[in-house]
């Protein structure tokens, strides 16, 4: 890391300086130091939102273009959102044209016309703004070496956000191949505040130098004072509506953060009905329609908003400048993407953002606590960075096959350039080639029509024709399967968004739903789009929309279990420190190297809960395969419920020893039988095999003619797991799951900081920490023989209805 | 049990919770839309390389029903291969294993859009066939009175599952479901397959064990999952 300077470094044409000057404009000193290490063959700046992050990153472009205006790609912008990519172009257009630089400025993403990219690819601006799905379908073409021959930088923003999914995978890839058509491309990392700054630098390259901004001053932040205490249970925090209508009359611009799109939507409802002033409220989130998203962001633009309803959605993109509020509504799960959301109530540089959290729950208070004091401490979270996807490697091989023949000694010392794969392992590189090239199967059945060849010592498409499917099917983006929903009317009516075709699949005509911010019926399918019409009316069911479920980090779960072992809570609101001192009392509270687990009698059912914080889907795991243990001991389990903090299980039988229940051995082999079959695999494993360019993604125009052409990915992946069960998709399927959804790396490590030292209160009644449990929505029920069972009944209740035997 | 028992154009026959249809009077079973060689078409056009086990899953599976039911014909009604080159394409090993079970009965291909010829593997090739008081084809025509067809791989969805299903319109249609492994599914609500079913019409829903239920209760998306 490196001091910043004080002094201007004279490196800017006299235009420019002449221009900044005129606007009044001062440097930042991170963007003056951006300029001193223009010459650094990978930089990594971060600073907090608002300041100028983007301009600290063009500064030394426009610098070099002006000096030396030749024609040719000078340098690529990278940003993860296509909309931001278009809003950049305009703020780099103000300084280009205002000083008068002889500056070719496009933008080229998905929504670019096919008139404009086939232009680009013969004759490039000096710079290019695009995405790395673009700039990936870019390197596939045969011209790439030619098209980036001449590529002096590469700007990534928001690279935080970037790195913390496959896209970055990708994109290092992508750049690893960029430095080898351009040598000595300069990289430049633009970054929001993340917790271990050099991690970052060394996914962005080789030797990146790393810039860390002024932080700017701690955010004001504090947890939003209700009426009402919250419920014991639940989400949504509804109960706020009321305190947060009257934040929102006394800011400017509020943004209300929900962890879900559900719960943005039901909030939203109810704060509509409540919102007797009429003021401008709206809704954003990533069901909804291009059109309605567009809608609202202009209308924030234009500054005729005084409150949004969001999700992450909101999390990057423009700086909006009047945004002066920001509400959390839930637990924050997570301090860094707390801190990042913080920063987005950045209406003057250098002045503090103010914040307001809204725990849904009680045991959100205490979370939302802990997340406050994490704030305030600068004490950011975050799991280290597992290595590159394989899955991605297999696409990067294939559409580096469609640039040209290539050498498989060269690609792969070119791949271990790329930060995620510098542990890469050659058996590794040659497993994902020979997958690209055969299919990778036990059973050599393709050797006429491998997809690649080896000729001459190089690998290439066997039928070149082949490399317009595999264009096609670049990025790392799975879209859940959904269904566009539109209001029912004439020219096939206003679109309005969509929801998940798994929840079209339960619906019936004259079911209402909510979808942005309106209740509408049902109606029905036509030409795979759900019809809707308005319907005003009550109790309407909320469109599921399985979007990653964040589980609380680590150490937010550390702080937690850290609170919880205050002599007293006098800095907590009242109703939790009773809620607190009672559950003390009545059994105790969890430690942090100790696992509480209680059982006790409710309600006709036995009842087991065990205190991990592991996480939700640590939680969620430890109850499938503990009550798959249950089943095994003939305790007769019926179902659990999971939360970040603990898994309650209910059934017939009383546990009166929880620890053979928790052995790990026991509890590895339960995962191997279940993981098998799971549905989470199998959602896995299609992300998996339509990234490594297995199957094709399924495309609208295709899917309009029914599904009849297409089949599950759920039966590839169960004749892989009977035929060829060692296969590298199936590998790399169950290495996703362990430190995705399936988690089981926590439920590890609180077993070996547990170490058998698990304590079992046998009550006889229902605790006050258990109590909220009962409340949680999500009960899992225990299957066993249960599905086939269900369905047998089912079939004869509709046939004895229907008066058939 | 786990076939389903039902009456169709008052013949009795089993759906078979493989997706087979046996008829045991005629000592007759049925599959339709078997598409072997599918993995090998699509490898062939230079698309992925899906793993190439569908044509032997489907093989063994055909073989433990006839084991079972020791049916003296059987029909492959239409789409038994996914082209016509995926037939001189098999894997030596898969045909000889057709030929064994073509063995010792009569083997009755019916044609399909996607194998409209005859073959170079033994048993009869056939536009339709009937028997008895039924008429075989791969494709249901206008019209058509106790007719057994398949080429639309309908599919129903029950307690929260989709599945490869049977139609019964008795006494006019009876549609089966694609017995071939990498075979999507058409919902059994799609306009084209509603326009064939009458009153009372059954979908009969393959798996474990095959589950009759009313067709308009599987009406695809009017039916919520528990």
């Amino acid at each position: 890391m490196i001091a910043l300077p004080d002094a201007l470094p004279d490196v800017l044409p006299d235009a420019l300086a002449d221009w900044l000057d005129a606007q009044g404009w001062d440097l930042h000193p991170h963007q003056r130091a951006m300029l001193d290490q223009a010459d650094a063959p990978s930089a990594l700046l971060i600073a907090p939102t608002g300041g100028g992050k983007t301009l600290a990153g063009f500064l030394p472009s426009l610098a070099e273009i002006a000096r030396d205006p030749r024609p040719g790609l000078h340098t690529i912008y990278i940003s993860p959102l296509k909309a931001l990519a278009t809003d950049i172009r305009r703020n780099l257009l103000r300084p280009i044209e205002g000083a008068g630089l002889a500056i070719r400025v496009e933008d080229r993403t998905g929504d670019t016309g096919a008139t404009q990219r086939r232009r680009q690819r013969v004759d490039p601006p000096h710079i290019l703004l695009t995405t790395p799905e673009s700039l990936a379908l870019l390197l596939s073409y045969e011209e790439a070496p030619r098209i980036f021959a001449g590529v002096r930088r590469v700007i990534v923003d928001e690279l935080h956000a970037i790195a913390e999914s496959k896209r970055g995978d990708q994109l290092m890839l992508g750049l690893s191949r960029l430095s080898a058509l351009a040598p000595g491309v300069r990289r430049v990392g633009l970054s929001a505040t993340v917790e271990d700054p050099p991690a970052l630098g060394r996914f962005l390259g080789q030797d990146t130098r790393v810039l860390l901004a002024d932080p700017g001053p701690a955010p004001d932040i504090a947890m939003l004072e209700t009426g009402h205490p919250p419920p014991w249970a639940g989400g949504g925090g509804r109960h706020a509506i009321p305190a947060v209508l009257d934040q929102v009359r006394q800011h400017r611009t509020t943004l209300i953060f929900h962890n879900t799109r559900a719960q943005a939507e039901i909030f939203f409802h109810h704060l509509w009905l409540a919102n007797d002033d009429g003021l401008p409220i709206a809704i954003h989130h990533g069901s909804l329609s291009r059109e309605a998203r567009a809608k609202v962001e202009a209308a924030m633009t234009a500054g005729q908003l005084r409150a949004v309803v969001c999700t992450g959605t909101l999390d990057l993109g423009i700086d909006w400048g009047d945004v002066d509020l920001v509400i959390q509504v839930g637990a924050p799960r997570n301090v860094k993407r707390l801190v990042q959301r913080i920063g987005r109530a950045n209406h003057r540089y250098n002045a503090p953002s103010k914040a307001l959290l809204v725990p849904a729950n009680r045991w959100e208070v205490i979370e939302c606590h802990a997340a406050i004091d994490a704030v305030r401490a600068r004490a950011l979270d975050g799991e280290p960075r597992g290595p590159g996807g394989l899955d991605v490697l297999c696409q990067h091989i294939l559409a580096t096959a469609c640039a040209g023949p290539f050498d498989a000694d060269a690609l792969y010392a070119e791949v271990t350039t790329a930060g995620p794969y510098a542990g890469l392992t050659r058996a590794d590189f040659d497993a994902c080639l020979e997958f690209c090239a055969t299919g990778g199967y036990a059973l050599r059945a393709y050797d006429r029509w491998q997809r690649l060849i080896l000729r001459n010592g190089h690998w290439q498409l066997r039928d070149p024709r082949t490399a317009a499917v595999i264009r096609q099917n670049l990025g790392t983006i799975i879209d859940i399967e959904t269904l566009k929903v539109r209001l029912r009317g004439r020219m096939g009516g206003t679109p309005l968004g969509e929801v998940e075709e798994s929840f079209a699949a339960t619906l019936t005509a004259g079911d209402t739903f909510l979808i942005g911010g309106e209740v509408v019926r049902y109606e029905g399918l036509r030409e795979m789009t759900v019809e809707v019409s308005r319907q005003p009316g009550r109790d309407p069911r909320v469109a599921v929309f399985s979007g990653t479920k964040f589980a609380t980090s680590t150490q937010l779960s550390d702080r937690i279990l850290d609170l919880l072992q205050h002599e007293s809570w006098s800095d907590l609101p009242a109703h939790t420190a009773r809620w607190l001192a009672l559950q003390r009392e009545v059994s105790g509270l969890p430690q942090p190297n100790r696992l509480l687990c209680e059982s006790f009698p409710h309600e006709g059912r036995e009842h087991l809960c065990v205190y991990g914080f592991a996480g939700r889907n640590a939680q969620q795991t430890l109850g499938l395969l503990m009550t798959k243990r249950m089943e095994d001991r003939a305790l007769a389990p019926l179902g659990f419920v999971a939360t970040d903090h603990a898994t309650l299980i209910w059934g017939l039988e009383p546990v009166l020893n929880a620890a053979p229940l928790l052995e790990a051995a026991g509890l590895r082999d339960g995962l191997e039988s279940w993981l098998a079959g799971n549905a989470v695999m199998k959602r896995t494993f299609r992300a998996t095999a339509i990234i490594a360019g297995l199957i094709e993604r399924q495309h609208q125009g295709r899917r309009k003619s029914g599904r009849q052409a297409t089949f599950s990915s759920d039966i590839l992946y169960d004749t892989l797991r009977r035929f060829d069960p060692d296969h590298l998709l199936l590998k790399v399927t169950r290495q996703e799951a362990m430190r995705g959804l399936v988690d089981f790396g926590r439920i590890e490590a609180l077993l070996a900081r547990v170490q058998g030292r698990i304590d079992l209160h046998r009550l006889d009644r229902v605790t006050p920490f258990a109590a909220p449990l009962m409340l949680e929505p999500g009960r899992v029920p225990v299957a066993g023989e249960g599905r086939q069972r269900l369905a047998e009944a089912e079939a004869a209740r509709l046939m004895a209805a229907a008066g058939l035997t | 049990m786990s076939c389903h028992a039902f009456t169709f154009a008052g013949c009795a026959l089993l759906a078979l919770p493989s997706g087979g249809l046996f008829w045991p009077d005629a000592g007759l079973l049925v599959v339709s839309d078997l598409h072997l060689g599918k993995s090998a078409r699509l490898a062939r056009r230079g698309g992925g390389l899906l793993p190439p086990y569908e044509t032997s899953e489907t093989l063994a599976r055909l073989d433990a029903d006839i084991e079972t039911h020791a049916p003296r014909s059987v029909i492959c009604l239409g789409d038994s291969f996914d082209d016509m080159e995926a037939q001189g394409e098999l894997a030596e090993a898969d045909r000889l294993w057709i030929t064994r079970l073509i063995a010792g009965r009569e083997w009755i291909w019916a044609e399909g859009n996607h194998d409209p010829g005859p073959g170079q593997i033994g048993g009869i090739h056939r536009a339709e066939v009937t028997i008895g008081a039924l008429t075989f084809r791969h494709e249901a025509a206008p019209d058509a009175r106790a007719e057994v067809s398949g080429h639309f791989h309908p599919k129903a969805r029950l307690a929260g599952q989709a599945a490869p299903c049977f139609l019964v319109s008795d006494p006019d249609r009876l549609i089966l479901p694609a017995y071939g492994r990498y075979t999507g599914g058409l919902s059994c609500d799609a306009p084209v397959l509603a326009a064939l079913m009458g009153a009372g019409a059954l979908a009969i829903l393959t798996g474990q064990r095959a589950l009759a239920v009313p067709y308009a209760a599987a009406l695809g998306r009017g039916q919520r999952a528990r």
